[in-house]
């Protein structure tokens, strides 16, 4: 094999799983470790930069970092990422006059945005700072879109959410509450520079079956869930059935519990395994004893004297395949259960009856709109999209990237810069060796298990509709939890005319990821390793010839706890640890970039 | 050496032994000896050695003398038995432990300057009684542990750190048990486990003495450019004469070998060895032309590697001794201390 380019930008942020797998790419270690120095504030600002909302995301983030962070492939759980952004959100200081502030001297251009949602203020965020003046159109009397109308206060406390948006708006942005977009075109004839859309997925998928129609106690999740929230519905009767097993369903279980409901079960299609709700999501609906019932297909809603009395389920058998496929699907029966209300949570679908179609802004027939996935422009230029109304419904942290994008493009749009013409992103090495077998780092393996979120006991949640049930991690469980982040971005660096082959680092990895053989072609060399290949699409580092004998030093990142051990047993400092920072560049960034290169075209 | 320990991690990739061990199972405390050492490679051969041949640690007995070598059992196989003997006394001390318990398997780690210096009559004496061990020399040409004096093995010629020459003649570990009629007589390197972990296993399985000679560069004050015994000097002048590939016991041999190339051992207990020759001058039946072999090839500077000789016939010494098969930690004591009536019986059929 070639030796592996490691001036490449993308293999080394590919070994720092959790920050790959992160759509706004947050710098999870270096934040964790900021944490465990007690430096909260710094570790919530390195976090805002990159994901606005620390606050929000510390406590409902999807959490795409978890499920791929290397820890998990050395023990059985992930290290408790998002609970840490919580910790750092909550004990930070006064950070205010850290904040990005937007200059007295405005720079001439206007932005609309549609909806005060994530991805909304997340080009606001980044426009501000640099002159821009932004104009948010929100069709209902509160900001944070969905963030507030659907995730339940007991999941996310309204004061939170208020705080970080209002760090947003405070930078001085006209924020037009209870002001639809009812036109795009009327939109578009006030003569924006640019129009972003933010407007989200806001329609409920509906359940097309008998009894549809016949009675006001089956509600559309999303819908619902927003009248809960402004306080417009306050009971729902005892027994509930909940139809779909997605997150919108374990959020609306858990506010019917709330709501006075005491018998509610979640109505699943397919078995376990199947579901589309997160772990956690369904532990803490399992917990408050919401019984999940598998393998029911909806198949009518019953009436008895025009009130809803139950609903009628086919039982389902399916035939699932090696690759846990499901291949084929038979009825085997069907079962009443009864219920006095049934919310719908089977999905969103986008729906914009305010862009007329005639404009020059293209949809698919899913009624998605066309959207660049690199610029986030529509169809029609200087009209973009991000969030949930770019590519369908997904999640904040997915807006927040959006919105990153987005706010460049904008501002390269609006100063007639090619909007594809973007900084690469850029990493730094430095050293970490401080001493002979010192590090900047903790790099001893603590192999403590992930710490458990403590909850406000079952007796009292129920009390009030927003009583946040986690209470957070005590002291003593941020001090362990902090320890068990593997610093994956600290990285093994291998200088290959150092190397005496003398096999130290092979010996003492405890892990096994290293070995010395002669170079092959990639299936050879795979074969060859000291411990087999777990993780194929995990980074492989295949060094140059080594002096002796041209046989080559291999790494399989899959497993390596960045123990620093291979540098502390190396006699030649062949392999160093190296910390490296990913540079992301921002609106801020590329409009810098794009200035001085006019200034140097000028000059 | 690290500062901290190999954390213990079982991850998936980690296979288990038929005793349902891991290899982190057969590894012992934290090394502090120099990063980059020889002996450090060697550990973990014997470590991979004991893991793959499926033997439970506490049937292990490790032995050693004073070096840096000498250290060593500390660091591989912790739930095994263990004694440190003073300078040179380690063969004394494996014969009482063989005498004691025969069922042990034993296995000394010594260093050049330990058995070739001043415990060169107690090596000796051990390889004349075929004592059931496994006997390894991590050989650097130094004294490592007192700060890398020339040892007995060190070649003419070579130079020491701060530049003086060694004039004197090198005593060679292989070479002596050769011509003293050693049964199981190899020589490898630190720096290659493909040929060392079978020749570990094939050592701990040989009933009688069991001599590896492995070459294990001290990177701290012998690994510089007039070395005769650093890494680069060894890698570039070893040459391997004969391969053994161990086989276990009920294992069918599965390589396939070009006819009259290969050479099967049996091993007492039923496995095998087979020997693969490299070199086709080199002649592993003929004790005799063998060390011509290894003493021309020396002269010319080579080191010549493998397992250069066996003879699984020999007694050891419970053999010569006709001791009984129970190990002696097994007899009753009633048994084995027989009292003062029977003793006193016994000095009078002396005077
Ligand atoms: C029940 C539920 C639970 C969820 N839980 C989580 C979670 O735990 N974690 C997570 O990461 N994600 C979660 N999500 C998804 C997440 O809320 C969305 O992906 C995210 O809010 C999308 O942000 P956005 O800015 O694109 O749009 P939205 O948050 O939908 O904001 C759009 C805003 O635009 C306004 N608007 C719409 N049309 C117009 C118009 N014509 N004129 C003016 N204003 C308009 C709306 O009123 C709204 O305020 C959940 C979603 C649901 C439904
Ligand atoms: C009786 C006695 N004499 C001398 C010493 C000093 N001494 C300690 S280690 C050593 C030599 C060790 O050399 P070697 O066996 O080659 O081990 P290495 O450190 O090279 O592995 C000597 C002479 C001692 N400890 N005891
Ligand atoms: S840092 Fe080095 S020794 Fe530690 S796990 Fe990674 S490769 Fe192995
Ligand atoms: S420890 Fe250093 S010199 Fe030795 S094999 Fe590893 S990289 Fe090479
Ligand atoms: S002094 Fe030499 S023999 Fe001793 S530990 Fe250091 S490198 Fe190894
Ligand atoms: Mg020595």
């Amino acid at each position: 094999m070639k030796p592996t380019k490691t001036e490449d930008t993308e293999y080394f942020h590919q070994v720092v799983d959790c920050q790959w797998g992160c759509p706004a790419h947050t710098d999870v270690p270096e934040y964790i470790r900021l944490i465990a120095l007690g430096r909260f504030s710094d570790a919530y600002m390195l976090n805002r930069g990159s994901n606005v909302f620390p606050g929000i995301l510390g406590r409902v983030c999807d959490r795409p970092c978890e499920p791929v962070c290397r820890r998990g492939r050395v023990e059985d759980k992930p290290v408790a990422i998002c609970r840490l952004k919580r910790v750092a959100a909550d004990n930070r200081g006064d950070i205010r006059s850290r904040l990005p502030v937007a200059p007295k001297q405005k720079n001439g251009k206007r932005i609309a945005l549609v909806g005060a949602g994530c991805a909304s203020l997340t080009v606001v965020n980044d426009l501000m700072p640099l002159g821009y003046e932004c104009v948010i159109y929100e069709a209902l009397d509160k900001t944070g879109g969905l963030m507030r109308t659907n995730i339940p206060a007991f999941r996310l406390p309204a004061s939170v959410l208020d705080e970080e948006i209002d760090y947003i708006v405070d930078m001085g942005a006209d924020l037009r509450l209870n002001t639809p977009v009812n036109s795009m075109r009327e939109l578009l004839d006030e003569g924006y520079d640019a129009v972003f859309v933010g407007s989200g997925a806001p329609k409920g998928k509906n359940l097309n079956i008998p009894g549809r129609n016949d009675s006001d106690r089956i509600h559309v999740g999303i819908q619902w869930l927003e009248s809960v929230a402004f306080g417009h519905t306050e009971s729902i009767g005892k027994k509930v059935l909940i139809i779909g097993v997605g997150n919108t369903a374990m959020d609306c279980c858990r506010t019917s519990l709330r709501l006075g409901a005491d018998d509610v079960k979640v109505m699943a299609r397919k078995p376990r395994g199947f579901f589309k709700a997160s772990d956690w999501e369904l532990e803490d609906a399992e917990e408050e004893r919401v019984e999940i019932v598998v393998n029911h297909s909806p198949r009518e809603f019953v009436l008895r004297d025009g009130k809803l009395v139950g609903m009628m389920f086919d039982l389902m058998d399916y035939d699932i395949d090696d690759n846990g496929r499901i291949v084929d699907s038979r009825v085997t029966g069907e079962k009443f259960f009864p219920c006095d209300d049934v919310v719908l949570a089977i999905g969103q679908d986008n729906a914009f009856p305010w862009i007329e179609r005639d404009l020059g802004i293209e949809f698919d027939r899913w009624e998605v709109p066309v959207v660049d996935p690199v610029t986030f422009e529509s169809t029609l230029s200087g009209v973009f999209f991000g969030g949930d109304a770019a590519f369908g419904p997904k999640n904040i942290i997915w807006a927040v990237e959006h919105g990153h994008q987005a706010a460049i493009s904008i501002d390269k749009y609006c100063r007639a810069s090619p909007l594809t013409e973007r900084l690469p992103r850029g990493v730094n090495l430095q050293s970490a060796k401080m001493g002979i077998h010192e590090w900047s780092y903790s790099n001893d393996f603590d192999p403590s298990a992930r710490r458990i979120m403590p909850h406000v006991d079952l007796k009292r949640r129920f009390k009030k509709l927003d009583i946040e049930v986690e209470l957070g991690f005590t002291a003593e469980q941020v001090i362990t939890e902090v320890e068990r982040c593997l610093n994956c971005d600290i990285q093994t660096v291998f200088t290959d005319n150092l190397c005496i082959e003398c096999d130290a680092c092979i010996d003492i990895c405890p892990v096994d990821c290293l070995t010395i053989a002669p170079n092959a072609d990639e299936v050879t060399l795979k074969q060859n390793l000291k411990a087999p290949v777990l993780e194929p699409t995990q980074p492989f580092f295949v060094s140059g010839p080594l002096k002796h004998t041209a046989r080559v030093m291999v790494k399989d990142e899959n497993l390596c706890v960045h123990c620093g051990l291979c540098a502390e047993r190396c006699p030649t400092a062949a392999w160093d640890m190296q910390k490296s920072t990913l540079n992301i560049p921002y609106a801020l960034d590329e409009s810098a970039e794009d200035m001085a290169r006019c200034q140097r075209k000028a000059g | 050496m690290t500062f901290i320990a190999k954390p213990k991690i079982v991850h998936k990739g980690l296979s288990r032994n038929a005793l349902g061990l891991t290899i982190r199972d057969y590894e012992g405390g934290m090394s502090t000896l120099c990063a980059g050492c020889g002996h450090d490679s060697v550990t973990s051969a014997i470590v991979q050695a004991f893991f793959e041949l499926d033997i439970p640690p506490n049937q292990v007995a490790k032995l050693s003398g004073i070096g840096c070598s000498s250290k060593t059992p500390a660091y591989f196989l912790d739930a095994s038995h263990g004694f440190n003997a003073v300078h040179g006394r380690m063969p004394s001390i494996a014969t009482g432990a063989s005498a004691a318990n025969r069922k042990l398997y034993l296995i000394g780690v010594s260093g050049d300057g330990d058995s070739l210096s001043i415990g060169l009559g107690q090596f000796s004496h051990a390889l004349r009684r075929n004592l059931d061990m496994l006997y390894i020399i991590e050989n650097n040409g130094v004294y490592g542990l007192t700060k890398g004096q020339f040892s007995a093995s060190a070649d003419v010629g070579t130079k020491a750190k701060k530049g003086e020459v060694n004039e004197q003649q090198p005593i060679d570990p292989v070479q002596m048990a050769m011509a003293q009629g050693g049964t199981f007589v190899a020589r490898s390197f630190s720096g290659d486990k493909d040929q060392l972990v079978p020749m570990i296993k094939a050592g701990i399985r040989h009933k009688g003495f069991g001599l590896i000679d492995v070459l294990s560069p001290c990177v701290t004050f012998n690994d510089h450019e007039d070395s005769t015994k650093s890494y680069a000097y060894t890698r570039r002048f070893f040459h391997p004469a004969v391969h053994a590939d161990f086989v276990p016991p009920a294992e069918e041999i599965r390589t396939a070998y070009d006819d009259g190339e290969a050479m099967p051992v049996e091993m007492h207990d039923g496995s095998r060895i087979v020997l693969r020759k490299v070199s086709d001058q080199y002649n592993v039946h003929n004790r005799g032309a063998a060390l011509d072999f290894i003493r021309s090839h020396h002269r010319r500077g080579e080191i010549i590697t493998g397992l250069l000789y066996i003879d699984e016939a020999e007694p050891d010494m419970h053999g010569i001794s006709r001791t009984p098969d129970a190990p002696l930690a097994q007899v009753p004591f009633e048994e084995l201390c027989p009292g003062s009536q029977a003793m006193a019986g016994l000095q009078e059929r002396f005077r």
